[in-house]
């Protein structure tokens, strides 16, 4: 048994960009800047008051738009425990697991509420609803993309796979 | 469903190296060119690259463009053009180039962008190469890490939505218009993981100047490509920018006359109209009709989706002999300095100064909010660019109607949004 991602769900809505995450005025004054800034324009108190662990409920195309990874080191920054969506703009999905962050797409997010505790299972392909005693099935991902995660992002996996001492 | 492969399916089997590859599939590609721009770029990779090696594995393939911090406006984006060309230099990059303009510009001005081939760029906009029928896709700073040290990536094959336009487009009706109305239709994730393949009469007789427009705003849709098979106008725009032994050793690839779609869908081109996306989402398309008489502060026109010569040409072609509306503002950011140049030499700036426009340095400018036009609290821009984010060009409350650049034009004139056909 795979031990979970728990933690309380922040919900969004639908096509949230990768510019409210990483603010553009914001990106170059490094990463504690533009964390403090993430996703205000939707729910300003997100940045200060999300706990490590904390877990991204959206609806459709989460992370569209930009293919800045500012919008995952801002979310990791923050100590987000992983983001479910209904789907990912690519570049976002890509992104996220480069960087070690889990992603989940579940097509029925419209269940879960602001607030829920949830544990997601990923190589399980499974969310359990603590709040609402329910549990969903999900896809698990491809192989080759799990061996990126397992690693811990592309990087730990390049390390592990293509660099010999 | 077709036995034959999509141009997308084919692209990438020859860069596989399989003989043939199906939507779905994930395969080991090698992109022929990796470009990284000054954001998302150098700066981004430079330390784990030297912690993992230091060692690029195809240096020649590799294209550094600093386009969004240039001319910079504060210290920090100064520095980071710093970063971006001592890191060029430390690599001994042949093709690095700044203040030449926006990176997908030079791109294809330069001939880096060729059909048949695979090109991968750390910015979303990538996919703008793919109007010259190369398979282009923006990718993330650390995927780009993992090129120059593997010289591949991963890629699940897309299914391929074909979109054609038939018929004659009306005069006033711009590629622009185009894109925004499949935007409309499909919505801002409709195209999410697959690849759009444009045809059909219009974009056959469409100069690739505003081809380029309609691959730019695929990745508003979510696609991972936005193709337009390679054609004689792609040749001639190519034969022009190459040298006679890189025009010979080009490799275009068509997609199979029996290729299998996910999808297909014919717009009737003689019957388009100029179409306006409204705050705060691309996908948020109305016909400029239904908007007409909202109020401007800016009328914008530049990016990498409306900063090109034929729409400077066709703003010039509204502004002469007009000026703009009391209180309104129309900047004019040129989409490389090749583009200023050919609009130099040909009156055009000359046109649009007269009628009281700003023209700016060559470059992203404004479009993400960078700098030379950024927006105030509460303030209207009607922008010729592709992303109308809440946010994207300056403050949250800021609002952008994304249009063509003649209704950006006609806006400048009135100091409201406005049908362009009615100056036509």
């Amino acid at each position: 048994m795979e031990h979970p991602i728990r933690g309380r769900v922040w919900k969004f809505g639908d096509n949230v960009d990768t510019g409210q995450m990483a603010i553009g005025q914001y990106t170059r004054q490094g990463v504690e800047v533009y964390s403090a800034h993430c996703l205000e324009n939707l729910r300003p108190e997100f940045s200060k008051e999300v706990e490590p662990g904390d877990i991204i409920v959206a609806g459709k195309n989460f992370g569209s738009g930009s293919s800045r990874e500012t919008a995952v080191l801002a979310l990791r920054y923050l100590k987000v425990g992983a983001v479910v969506a209904e789907f990912f703009s690519r570049l976002f999905f890509r992104n996220a697991i480069n960087l070690g962050l889990p992603v989940i797409e579940y097509i029925n997010t419209a269940q879960i509420n602001h607030g829920d505790v949830v544990e997601l299972y990923p190589m399980q392909g499974k969310i359990v609803n603590i709040t609402q005693q329910d549990s969903y099935q999900v896809q698990v991902l491809p192989d080759h993309l799990m061996k990126i995660i397992q690693a811990g992002g592309l990087v730990p996996y390049l390390e592990q796979n293509y660099l010999t001492s | 469903m077709g036995a034959g492969m999509t141009l997308a399916e084919k692209i990438l089997a020859r860069h596989s190296g399989n003989s043939r590859v199906s939507a779905g599939d994930i395969v080991w590609a090698e992109p022929i060119i990796a470009m990284m721009d000054d954001p998302l770029g150098p700066k981004m990779i430079q330390a784990e690259l030297r912690r993992l090696g230091n060692k690029i594995k195809f240096p020649e393939r590799i294209v550094v463009i600093s386009d969004h911090c240039a001319p910079p406006s504060t210290i920090l984006q100064a520095d980071l053009l710093t970063v971006t060309r001592n890191w060029a230099k430390e690599y001994d990059i042949q093709r690095f180039h700044e203040y030449e303009g926006i990176c997908h510009q030079v791109m294809v001005e330069k001939g880096y962008t060729r059909p048949g081939e695979l090109v991968v760029g750390t910015d979303s906009h990538t996919v703008m190469g793919g109007a010259l029928g190369s398979f282009a896709t923006g990718i993330g700073s650390t995927e780009m890490l993992g090129v120059l040290i593997t010289g591949q990536m991963w890629f699940r094959v897309p299914e391929t939505l074909r979109i054609e336009w038939d018929g004659i487009l009306p005069d006033g009706v711009m590629a622009k218009d185009l894109i925004l109305s499949v935007l409309g239709d499909f919505g801002s994730g409709g195209l999410t993981y697959r690849a759009a393949e444009f045809g059909g009469s219009v974009v056959q007789h469409m100069p690739t100047d505003q081809r380029f427009c309609l691959s730019n705003m695929t990745v508003e849709g979510g696609a991972k490509a936005g193709l337009i098979p390679h054609d004689e106008e792609t040749m001639d725009y190519l034969w022009s920018r190459l040298s006679e032994s890189e025009f010979e050793s080009l490799e275009p690839i068509a997609p199979d006359s029996d290729a299998s779609y996910c999808d297909k869908k014919i717009y009737s081109g003689s019957g388009a109209t100029p179409m306006i996306a409204l705050p705060h989402n691309p996908a948020n398309v109305h016909p400029v009709t239904e908007v007409s008489s909202e109020k401007i502060d800016q009328a914008y026109i530049g990016s990498c989706a409306g900063g090109r010569l034929s729409d400077l040409i066709a703003v010039a072609r509204i502004m002469k002999g007009r000026h703009l509306a009391r209180g309104v503002r129309l900047i004019v950011c040129p989409a490389s300095r090749t583009v200023y140049q050919q609009a130099l030499k040909q009156g055009i700036l000359e046109t649009l100064y007269e009628s009281g426009a700003i023209i700016t340095a060559a470059g992203c400018g404004a479009c993400g909010g960078g700098h030379s036009g950024v927006l105030g609290a509460g303030e209207v821009c009607i922008s010729a660019t592709n992303r109308n984010f809440k946010g994207r060009m300056g403050d949250p409350s800021s609002q952008i109607f994304l249009a063509s650049p003649l209704s950006v034009a006609a806006a400048a004139v009135t100091g409201e949004i406005t049908d362009p056909r009615t100056f036509i």
